[in-house]
């Protein structure tokens, strides 16, 4: 791992510690009378804030995941070089358009 | 040595051969105060002529006796039997894990020691040694920081217990780590561009899990995983600074 990886997935976990805080904290706060999926969207549709929020846990995920991976599969298998790094910059961008996808599927009107 | 009466003898099992082997059996008498290097010893003068194991100053200064007792890896000059059996009388010698098995229980220290070169583990005076004498307060941090690893043996018996070093047969490991550690705190070192770049690469500090059995297990109380902690600090400082 270089110096740069290293910081990204410092930096990420970082982020992450508070996106996943805020994702659980909206969950259990939201679901506590029950909840239907028209309720959720009444809330989320054209929220900035929500959108926001989960742009960047997403931008995370996807920055923070695929350098672990990497570690691992460099531990575990004999995988190495260019053919690993390009593998997972594409498992990265997949994440990240899933990712979207999802955070605007939920705040498009 | 006197030899303790009312004991049964130890049942030694002691590693035969490389890589592939097997273990054998061998009785030896209780003695007080016996270390594990004694066992080793009178098993090699009294029993078996060629059992092949390595020492040379029985008293915690060379590092070359360390070996894998009991599935720990000790110094076993001053390692006792009493502290290791405990109330049994089971030995089981094997050595070290993560070294090439030159014979029974010694083992290549070769690629252990090339690490710390690679680690630029040695000091570097530079094209232009300094002509004084430097002047290191001993109560500078980064004297204090060197201290703590400085009495370091070169046993291996960090780098046989670290599974990073299974996993990953070049990570330079705790040992080699450690020693780069010490000489980024000496003030005096002109390669530290250098020493920095050595450590920070894929199987450098940063593919330290932090498990810290190398500091468990280090017979000198070094911690090589805070060496290696400050060493993940110092590239960090590196490469956002833009030196790295
Ligand atoms: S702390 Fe690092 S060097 Fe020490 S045993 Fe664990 S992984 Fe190995
Ligand atoms: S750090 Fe400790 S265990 Fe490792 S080689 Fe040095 S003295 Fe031995
Ligand atoms: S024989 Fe020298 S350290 Fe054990």
């Amino acid at each position: 791992m270089s110096a740069k990886l290293f910081i990204a997935q410092r930096l990420s976990a970082f982020v992450l510690a508070f996106a996943v805080a805020i994702h659980l904290a909206t969950i259990l706060y939201a679901v506590r009378g029950g909840l239907t999926a028209a309720e959720v969207l009444g809330r989320t549709r054209g929220n900035g804030i929500f959108l926001a929020i989960y742009v960047v846990f997403v931008i995370a995920v996807a920055v923070h995941a695929p350098i672990g991976l990497r570690n691992v599969l460099r531990e575990w298998t004999a995988w190495r070089g260019r053919s690993l790094d390009v593998a997972l910059a594409l498992f990265a961008l997949l994440l990240l358009a899933l990712g979207l996808r999802a955070a605007f599927a939920v705040y498009a009107v | 040595m006197i030899q303790r009466q009312n004991d049964k003898p130890l049942r030694v099992e002691v590693w035969r051969g490389t890589a592939n082997g097997h273990f054998q059996r061998f009785d030896v008498p209780r003695r007080e105060n016996q270390t594990v290097l004694d066992v080793v010893t009178e098993i090699q003068r009294a029993q078996d002529a060629t059992l092949s194991y390595r020492f040379a100053c029985r008293v915690g200064m060379c590092g070359s006796c360390a070996m894998v007792v009991n599935g720990r890896p000790r110094w076993t000059c001053r390692t006792r039997v009493a502290a290791v059996v405990g109330d049994g009388d089971a030995l089981k010698l094997e050595p070290l894990r993560n070294f090439t098995v030159v014979k029974d229980l010694a083992v290549d220290m070769v690629a252990f020691f090339d690490k710390w070169r690679d680690a630029k583990g040695y000091f570097e005076s530079g094209p232009q040694p300094a002509e004084d004498f430097a002047v290191v307060p001993p109560a500078s941090p980064q004297r204090q920081a060197a201290n703590e690893g400085i009495e370091c043996i070169g046993c291996g018996v960090c780098y046989s217990a670290c599974d990073v070093v299974a996993w990953d047969k070049d990570y330079l490991g705790p040992s080699a780590l450690n020693r780069a550690w010490t000489l980024v705190n000496d003030v005096r070192d002109q390669a530290q561009a250098a020493r920095m770049q050595a450590v920070s690469q894929g199987s450098g500090c940063l593919a330290c899990h932090t498990h810290m059995s190398c500091t468990n297990f280090c017979p000198k109380h070094i911690a090589p995983t805070y060496a290696i902690a400050g060493l993940k600090r110092a590239m960090m400082r590196r490469a956002l600074g833009g030196e790295a």
